[in-house]
C-alpha cells in the first residue's frame, strides 16, 4: 500500500486542476461528487482510516480534512465564480435596446380647424356663454330677412349664396343662430355658435365651405363699451399674448353700430409684415351692437334689452395661431398635414 | 374705389401727411386698402419739342432727331415709329433718373451721338403698354419738368367702402368725410348756370314711382368726335375709367366727381318725348354693352314714344348711344329711389357705376348742380348751344328729423358724451340738429340714405368720436351656472376614444360627387345644389362616407401605407331637410404602422368592429348592442379609380 499522504497531495493537485479547469456548474457538480460525494474519493480515503491504527490515523486524517478543506473552497470559489458568470452572461443575453421603436396603435388626431373651434368653446365658456347651434340649410328669413337684410339688398351680393332648387340655401354665415337662439331662449341670454358655413367662392383665398363662430349678448344693460372688453379678452386668451386691439367702424345689416375688429399683427407684432400687408392689424372678426329690427323680429323689446353680437372665422384663427399659410390645405386631410397637429 | 389726393384737395384741406390722412379715413369707416403714387420716382425727365428729324445713316429703324429741350438744340437719336417734327414728347435728359433706376447717360448709336433719350409712357411707368413715344399737348411749355407739366406728384388713394356709404362713392363724399374728421370746411367750387343760347327742350314725362326727379337739356351743335381735354381725360385714367369720347368722359366725370350719374342720347335718335315707366313683361331692350335682355315689369326704364332706351339707373340703351356722328344730345341727370334699383341690373349680371349709387341712394338735391357741371364741361370740350334746364319732378324728396336721445347714446355705447361734443359732431356730418332737454332731434342731410333710426346716429356719434376713445368695460359675470347632465356624453369624448386609437380628424365638404354618393347609396335621393362650384361638389351628402372615400383615395395617391381617418358632422336628408349628427370613419392598410420584429397583417372587419366597440363603452353601454349582418354596399377602392362592387 503507497503511502497515504502522497495519494492525497497528487490527488488534491489533480483535484484542483480539474476544477481550475472547469467551465461548467454542472461538470463542477460531478468533480464535487466524484471528490466529496457519499463514494467520492476523498469520502472513500476517511472512510479507510478506520483501519488504520490510531498514530497513523491522526496523521493520515489530517492530511485528508486539510485537503477536504482546500477542495470544497476551491470548489465554491469556482462555483461562485462560474455563477457569477453566468448571471453576466444571461445579463447580457436578456440586455434590450430601448431606443427602438415601440409596437402597437399609435395616436391620431383632431383637425387644427377642431382644436381652435374647442379652444374658442373652452375660452367663451368661462365667461358664462353657453354653445348653441342651427340647421345649416336654413330659409331666406333665418339667414337674410330676420337680420335686417331685405331683398335686393346690396349687402347680398358680398354673400354668395348657395341655393336649392326651392329657395332654402345653405347659410351663408353663423347669425341664424343669432335669430333662432333669441326665438327659442327670449333674452337675457349669452350664447356662441360655432358650425360650418358656406359660400360660393373658391379661389386661392377662399374655400366653398369654411367655419364661424358667432357671439351674441342681449341683456338689459349691455354696451359696446362690454362688447370691447369681452373681445379683447378674448384675443389676449386666445393667442397667449398682450394683442392690441382696434375696432374700425364698418358695416353690417344686422348690428349698428358696426364694428371690425383688428388685433395688432401676431406674426410681427405690430411691425408690419407679409401677414399684415405692412399694415401691423389683421382683420380677425366682425362686430356690433344687435340692430333694433333684429330684436324686434324676435319679439324682444329694444328699449328694455341691448345686445352684442361678434363672429370670427375659425379658419383664419387657425392660420394665425398655427402659422398655417394656404386655406386650401385644411379640407384636403392630407395625413402629412393633418399629423403636425398631434 | 380710386380717389386722387390732387382732384380731393380741390374739395377739402387733406394736410401734409398722407398716412395720417388714411390712418384717420379708415378708423372712421373708410378702409383705404393702399396708397399709390400716380408716377413712380423718376427725375430729370422734361417736356422736348422734336424739331426735325432725319434717318440714321446706318441704321434702318433709327431716326436721329433735333430736339429743343427748353434751354438749347440737342441731338436724339430715337427708335420709335411715331417720331415727327412738331410734336412735343418727354425728353429724359443726360443725368436723369428714369423710374426703374437707370441713369441716362451720353451715348452713340451706330457712331450717332444721343444726348439723352425721348420716352414712352410705359419707360416712364405711367402705363403698362404703350405704342411709341408719348405725345403731349402741344400747349406744355418746352423745358417744363414733365412731372408738374403732367401734374405726376398725385397720390391715389384706393377706398374700401361698406354698402352702407353710397354717398362716400365721389371724390364730393369723400372730402365731405375729410372736413368733418379734420375739423375742415368743405371747399364748394362755384358753380354758375350756365346760360341757354336755344329754347329747345325734349318732353318728359314720369309714370313710375321710382323716378322723383328728372332734369334734362339738350345742347346741339357740339363738334362731333370731339376729345376731352387731357387734364379731364387724366383725372378719369387716375379714378380708373377709360376715355371715350368728350360728351361721354363728361358724364363719368361727374359722376366721380358728385357721385351723380347721369346719362346723355343722342337726340335725334329718340322719337317724341321721353317716358320713365316701369317696363312691360317680356319688353326688349339692348343695352349700351351691346347685350339684348328681355325686361321684367319691376324694371324701370327710359323710353322714347317706339321703344326702351336702357335700364333706368343701371344702363343706358344702344339705339340712342352717344357716337362718334352725333352733333346734337339730350343730357339726363334724373333721382332714382334706391328700392326702384336695387338688385335689378345684377339679375342681368350688371353692377354699374350707376346702379351702384343709384341703389345705395344719391344726393336727391343733386341734380340741378350736376346738370350746370356737366354743361359746362362739355361745352368746354365740345361746344354747342345750350337749351334751358328742364326740371320735371314727380314727388319733393325730404327727410324727416330722428329723435337721438343722451340716455340711450350712453347707455348703447357704454360710456356718456358731453351733449356739447355729440352736437358739434352731428354738425360736422351735415345734419341739422335741435337739441331740447336731453334729446336731438336730427336731419339727416339728403345724401345720407343709412341715416334712419336712432342707433344710426349714435354710430355716427361714436364712428366721429374715434371707437378708440371708447372705455373697455367688462361686464359683471353671471352667477347662473348651468347644468351638467351625465346623460349624454359628448362628441368631443368620443371622438377623443378614435383619436386615442390612431385615427385623425378629417373635415370633408358637405357637398360631394353625385358619382360617388350614388355607388354608395344607389337610388337614394340626395338634394342637389341649384348653383354648385362645380358638379364635383354639387349634391350635399347623404353620409359622411363618400367624403371620407374620396380622402382615403387622395391619401393614397399620395402612397400613404396606412389610412385611419374620421368625421363628425351632419348628413342631409332630402326628405324633409332633415340634418342628423354623425360619426364617421375610414380604415384601410396595415392593422398597425410598420413594426420591427414581428409582421403585420391587413386590417380587417374585427379590428374596425373593436373601434366601435371601444366607442360604444365609452358611452357606457356597449353590452347592451348587438351587431347585426346589414345590406352593404361596398365600392372597391384605388388611388385613380373607383368601381362599384356588390359584396357576397
Amino acid at each position: 500500500m503507497s503511502e497515504p499522504s502522497t495519494d492525497i497531495a497528487s490527488l488534491s493537485t489533480a483535484a484542483l486542476n480539474e476544477i481550475a479547469a472547469c467551465h461548467g456548474l454542472a461538470d463542477l457538480d460531478q468533480i464535487r461528487v466524484r471528490l466529496l460525494g457519499k463514494k467520492g474519493e476523498l469520502t472513500n480515503q476517511l472512510k479507510n482510516l478506520g483501519s488504520m491504527d490510531p498514530d497513523a490515523r491522526r496523521a493520515a486524517g489530517a492530511v485528508i480534512n486539510a485537503a477536504k478543506d482546500t477542495l470544497t473552497s476551491a470548489l465554491d470559489a469556482r462555483r461562485e465564480a462560474l455563477q457569477a458568470a453566468e448571471f453576466e452572461r444571461q445579463l447580457a443575453a436578456e440586455t434590450i435596446d430601448v431606443t427602438l421603436p415601440g409596437r402597437g396603435q399609435t395616436i391620431g388626431g383632431f383637425h387644427p380647424v377642431t382644436r381652435v373651434r374647442q379652444r374658442i368653446e373652452a375660452i367663451f365658456r368661462q365667461a358664462g356663454f353657453d354653445i348653441v347651434d342651427g340647421p345649416e340649410i336654413e330659409d331666406d328669413w333665418h339667414n337674410f330677412a330676420a337680420l335686417n337684410i331685405p331683398d335686393n339688398h346690396p349687402a347680398r351680393a358680398m354673400h354668395d349664396t348657395f341655393y336649392f332648387g326651392d329657395g332654402r340655401l345653405l347659410r351663408t354665415h353663423t347669425s341664424p343662430v343669432q335669430v333662432r337662439a333669441m326665438k327659442n331662449m327670449q333674452a337675457p341670454l349669452r350664447v356662441i355658435a360655432p358650425g360650418r358655413v358656406y359660400r360660393c367662392d373658391s379661389d386661392m383665398t377662399h374655400t366653398p365651405m369654411f367655419h364661424q363662430v358667432e357671439g351674441l349678448v342681449v341683456d338689459e344693460n349691455v354696451s359696446f363699451a362690454n362688447l370691447k372688453a369681452v373681445l379683447h379678452e378674448f384675443m389676449k386668451v386666445f393667442f397667449e399674448a398682450d394683442v392690441g386691439m382696434r375696432l374700425r367702424p364698418s358695416y353690417f345689416p344686422f348690428t349698428e353700430p358696426s364694428a371690425e375688429v383688428d388685433i395688432s399683427c401676431v406674426a410681427c407684432s405690430g411691425k408690419g409684415c407679409r401677414v399684415c400687408k405692412q399694415t401691423g392689424w389683421l382683420e380677425v372678426a366682425g362686430c356690433g351692437m344687435v340692430h333694433p329690427n333684429v330684436l324686434r323680429a324676435v319679439n324682444i323689446d329694444p328699449e328694455k334689452f341691448t345686445g352684442y353680437a361678434f363672429g370670427m372665422g375659425v379658419e383664419r384663427l387657425t392660420m394665425l395661431r398655427y402659422k398655417i399659410n394656404d386655406i386650401r390645405l385644411y379640407f384636403e386631410n392630407d395625413l402629412n398635414f393633418l399629423k403636425q397637429f398631434n | 374705389m380710386k380717389i386722387s389726393l390732387q382732384w380731393l384737395s380741390e374739395w377739402v384741406d387733406v394736410g401734409s401727411d398722407i398716412k395720417s390722412l388714411a390712418h384717420s379715413l379708415t378708423m372712421a369707416g373708410l378702409e383705404i386698402e393702399g396708397i399709390s403714387a400716380v408716377a413712380p420716382a423718376m427725375s430729370g425727365i422734361v417736356v422736348a419739342e422734336v424739331l426735325e428729324t432725319h434717318k440714321h445713316p446706318d441704321a434702318e429703324k433709327l431716326s436721329v432727331c433735333r430736339v429743343n429741350d427748353g434751354k438749347q438744340e440737342i441731338q436724339i437719336v430715337c427708335g420709335a415709329a411715331n417720331v415727327r417734327a412738331g410734336i412735343k414728347v418727354p425728353l429724359a435728359t443726360v443725368g436723369a433718373l428714369m423710374p426703374k433706376g437707370m441713369e441716362i447717360k451720353k451715348a452713340k448709336l451706330r457712331g450717332v451721338e444721343s444726348f439723352g433719350m425721348l420716352c414712352s409712357a410705359k419707360e416712364l411707368g405711367l402705363a403698362e403698354e404703350s405704342n411709341g413715344l408719348l405725345e403731349l399737348p402741344t400747349k406744355l411749355t418746352t423745358g417744363q419738368n414733365l412731372i408738374d407739366a403732367l401734374r405726376l406728384d398725385d397720390t391715389i388713394l384706393e377706398v374700401n367702402l361698406t354698402p352702407n356709404r353710397g354717398d362716400c362713392m365721389s371724390v364730393l363724399g369723400v372730402a365731405r368725410e375729410v372736413a368733418a374728421l379734420n375739423g375742415k370746411s368743405l371747399v364748394v367750387p362755384a358753380q354758375s348756370a350756365v346760360t341757354a343760347t336755344i329754347q329747345d327742350s325734349f318732353p318728359v314725362r314720369i309714370e313710375s314711382t321710382g323716378c322723383c326727379k328728372f332734369v334734362s337739356r339738350v345742347i346741339r351743335g357740339i363738334k362731333p368726335g370731339a376729345r376731352s381735354p387731357e387734364w379731364l381725360s387724366e383725372r378719369l385714367r387716375r379714378a380708373g375709367v377709360r376715355s371715350i369720347s368728350a360728351v361721354v368722359d363728361v358724364t363719368n366725370y361727374v359722376l366721380l366727381e358728385l357721385g351723380q350719374p347721369m346719362h346723355a342720347y343722342d337726340l335725334n335718335r329718340l322719337q317724341g318725348g321721353l317716358v320713365v315707366r316701369q317696363a312691360r313683361d317680356q319688353e326688349d331692350t339692348t343695352l349700351l354693352d351691346g347685350k339684348p335682355i328681355k325686361l321684367t315689369s319691376d324694371v324701370m326704364v327710359i323710353a322714347d314714344e317706339k321703344q326702351a332706351h336702357g335700364m333706368a339707373g343701371v344702363m343706358g340703351g344702344l339705339d340712342s348711344a352717344i357716337g362718334d356722328a352725333t352733333t346734337d344730345i339730350l343730357l339726363e341727370v334724373a333721382f332714382f329711389e334706391p328700392d326702384a334699383i336695387a338688385g335689378r341690373g345684377r339679375r342681368y349680371g350688371l353692377v354699374t357705376d350707376a346702379s351702384q349709387r343709384f341703389e345705395r341712394g344719391v344726393d336727391f338735391n343733386l341734380q340741378e348742380r350736376a346738370m350746370e357741371r356737366a354743361t359746362q364741361l362739355i361745352l368746354e370740350a365740345a361746344g354747342g348751344q345750350v337749351g334751358p334746364v328742364q326740371i320735371v319732378s314727380s314727388k319733393v324728396k325730404t327727410r324727416s328729423p330722428v329723435t337721438l336721445r343722451h340716455q340711450r347714446l350712453g347707455r348703447l355705447l357704454g360710456q356718456p358724451i358731453a351733449t356739447a361734443n355729440v352736437t358739434a359732431i352731428l354738425n360736422s356730418l351735415g345734419m341739422s340738429v335741435a337739441h331740447q332737454g336731453d334729446q336731438w332731434q336730427v336731419t339727416p342731410p339728403s345724401w345720407r340714405f343709412d341715416l334712419c333710426i336712432e342707433a344710426d346716429l349714435i354710430e355716427e356719434v361714436a364712428r366721429i368720436y374715434g371707437y378708440d376713445n371708447i372705455v373697455t368695460t367688462p361686464a359683471p359675470m353671471s352667477q347662473r351656472l348651468r347644468g351638467i347632465t351625465e346623460r349624454r356624453i359628448s362628441i368631443e369624448r368620443i371622438a377623443g376614444v378614435l383619436v386615442d386609437r390612431g385615427y385623425h380628424e378629417a373635415i370633408t365638404y358637405s357637398f360631394t360627387d353625385p358619382k360617388i354618393q350614388q355607388i354608395l347609396f344607389p337610388n337614394q335621393p340626395a338634394l342637389t345644389l341649384a348653383n354648385p362650384i362645380s358638379s364635383e361638389l354639387s349634391v350635399m351628402r347623404l353620409s359622411l362616407w363618400p367624403g371620407l372615400v374620396q380622402a382615403l383615395m387622395a391619401n393614397q395617391r399620395r402612397q400613404q401605407p396606412r389610412v385611419r381617418l374620421f368625421e363628425t358632422g351632419r348628413q342631409f336628408s332630402s326628405d324633409g331637410y332633415v340634418e342628423t349628427d354623425m360619426l364617421a370613419g375610414i380604415v384601410s392598410g396595415t392593422v398597425a404602422s410598420k413594426q420591427w420584429g414581428e409582421g403585420t397583417r391587413e386590417v380587417d372587419f374585427f379590428d374596425v368592429k373593436a373601434d366601435v366597440e371601444a366607442l360604444l363603452g365609452a358611452a357606457g353601454s356597449a353590452d347592451t348592442f348587438s351587431f347585426d349582418r346589414a345590406e352593404l354596399h361596398c365600392i372597391r377602392v384605388n388611388p385613380r379609380e373607383y368601381t362599384a362592387m356588390e359584396h357576397p
